[in-house]
């Protein structure tokens, strides 16, 4: 990743020339004077990149494309850590894991992997490869490790999606996003009340309105930067 | 109830009514053998259906539109938790209680956030028949009628919110708020079918996810909620071809990983049985 370096652009002469890219840009670098660290690890290029061709994006990780495309990409990518999650989860069972506990793991596993396969191959061509992940860091022998882990995981899925939807630019994908967002909801309720029985939307997830985590993929991806080795670049991604 | 003289109605509005229903006429002749309450109970989401014509429900072309069809149904879920929260003896205090009580809260949150929202433009809350004209005599004294409506609620609410996200395309207030409650009902529904597994017997089996179409343990009387769950394709990829983690994906993993939309007038004939005026 290059160096953040202060936007040096010359500024458009009419607001026509200020596109939402330029605006995008502008509120990155404000969140990256926040977190630069965890950006690096993501090898987010958007602040460094004075070509909007598209075509010019060699070594800067993997391309996760533009507009939907990119969105699809974002939503593989959270897919492709859940799977890898829950995998590692329902082979390592924690010591003590009851019988509907490990039902229910396996249920979720099977369900993220579908997401998963589905991106996959409904990107086709574009999709980006696998990640490398890094999950070093979460004890799966450690059910309250894994249930927290989970917990965040499930949380943030939400957040993502109800965060984005209003990026999609085609209906039939906002539909997609739309059928999977309340299943990872679904997930993430199971799992806190498997922390805490009546937690399953508690005050940390719905706000005085009613209303659950909305989040924008600039932020999901600074969260999810621990567990992601590869390079992305997500120059192009739809964020706010 | 009186489940003839319902049918008589739809007769009369619907003269086609009887050729059409013959497949289920077994699961109506079978209701009469059957003593659960919670089929019973249920039987109105079947017959709702039906009334498509009596009603002449509209479905949502706009902003406002879907907005109020929203606002709809969370009145509707608003009084039918409040209603039963202050039914003393009906839900068993301590976590159940609990639970409900926090549902309870986001729906009348809801309500009054839509109604914020759409200021003037606001539709005024239906006046509401959580019996069905008698026929659910006991939604609120038995808890476990009570768990199974609000459990139809909660899926039903949540097929509605998908339905109707196209019309928001693009729209970053009001499809993110839509979104927003649409993923609250989705945890409302997955607690609430789990304290149905808590309770055992015919919910024994229930999941937070929804498999295949109709998994409530209901009977077959609520089929029209569940109607389509089943599908496995997704913008064309079949789901069950996809490689899971030994062989392909199941079909009952491939219904659960993706909850499945719910047109806005199918949603107002089940609402509808609810709305008296």
């Amino acid at each position: 990743m290059e160096k953040i370096t202060p936007h040096n652009e010359a500024l458009p002469t009419n607001d026509s020339a200020i596109d939402k890219k330029d605006l995008r840009r502008r509120d990155f670098l404000k969140f990256a004077g926040a977190s630069a660290a965890s950006l690096a690890i993501l090898g987010l290029s958007s602040c460094s990149k004075d070509d909007d061709d598209g075509m010019d994006h060699g070594g800067k990780g993997l391309y996760f494309g533009s507009g939907d495309i990119a969105i699809l990409n974002y939503a593989y990518a959270l897919e492709q850590l859940e799977a890898a999650f829950y995998i590692q989860l329902v082979n390592n069972p924690y010591s003590g894991m009851t019988d509907m506990e490990k039902a229910f793991f396996t249920d979720i596993r099977d369900h993220e992997i579908a997401h998963r396969e589905f991106f996959k191959v409904a990107l086709g061509a574009k999709a980006i490869s696998s990640l490398e992940l890094n999950l070093s860091g979460i004890n799966f022998s450690s059910r309250e490790n894994v249930l927290a882990t989970a917990k965040t995981f499930e949380d943030l899925g939400v957040s993502a999606y109800n965060g984005a939807g209003w990026l999609i630019k085609d209906p039939n994908y906002l539909l997609l996003a739309g059928k999977i967002v309340s299943v990872e909801a679904r997930h993430a309720a199971w799992v806190r009340d498997m922390i805490d029985n009546g937690s399953f939307a508690n005050m940390e997830v719905v706000d005085s309105n009613g209303l659950d985590v909305a989040k924008s993929p600039t932020v999901v991806l600074s969260a999810a930067a621990p567990f992601i080795k590869s390079k992305i670049d997500v120059s192009d991604l739809p964020t706010y | 109830m009186n489940l003839l003289n319902v049918f008589e109605q739809i007769n009369t509005v619907d003269p086609e009514f009887s050729d059409r229903i013959s497949p289920r006429r077994e699961a109506i002749k079978n209701l009469a053998s059957m003593t659960g309450k919670v089929t019973l109970a249920a039987l109105p989401f079947f017959v709702s259906e039906l009334f498509k014509k009596a009603y002449g429900a509209t479905a949502p072309t706009d902003v406002n539109g879907v907005l109020n069809y929203a606002l709809t149904l969370e009145y509707l879920e608003a009084e039918y938790y409040t209603m039963g929260v202050s039914k003393a003896g009906l839900i068993p205090s301590g976590r159940p209680l609990g639970a409900i009580t926090t549902i309870r809260d986001h729906e009348v949150a809801h309500v009054k956030f839509l109604k914020q929202v759409l200021g003037n433009k606001a539709v005024a809350k239906p006046t509401f028949d959580f019996t069905a004209g008698g026929t659910f005599a006991n939604v609120f004294s038995d808890y476990d009628t009570f768990l199974a409506v609000a459990q139809a609620f909660e899926d039903t609410g949540v097929r509605a919110y998908k339905g109707q996200a196209g019309i928001l395309l693009g729209n970053r207030v009001v499809l993110t708020a839509a979104l927003q409650i649409h993923s609250v009902e989705a945890r409302h529904a997955s607690h609430i079918r789990q304290m149905r597994r808590a309770r055992g017997g015919g919910a024994a089996n229930q999941k937070p996810w929804i498999t295949g179409a109709n998994d409530t343990g209901i009977g077959a009387v609520v089929n029209p909620i569940y109607a389509g769950e089943d599908n496995v394709k997704q913008a064309g990829v079949d789901i069950t071809s996809l490689n899971g983690s030994m062989g392909k994906i199941s079909t009952g993993a491939a219904t659960q990983s993706f909850d499945e939309p719910l047109s806005a007038e199918a949603v107002l004939n089940i609402a509808g049985l609810f709305i008296k005026a």
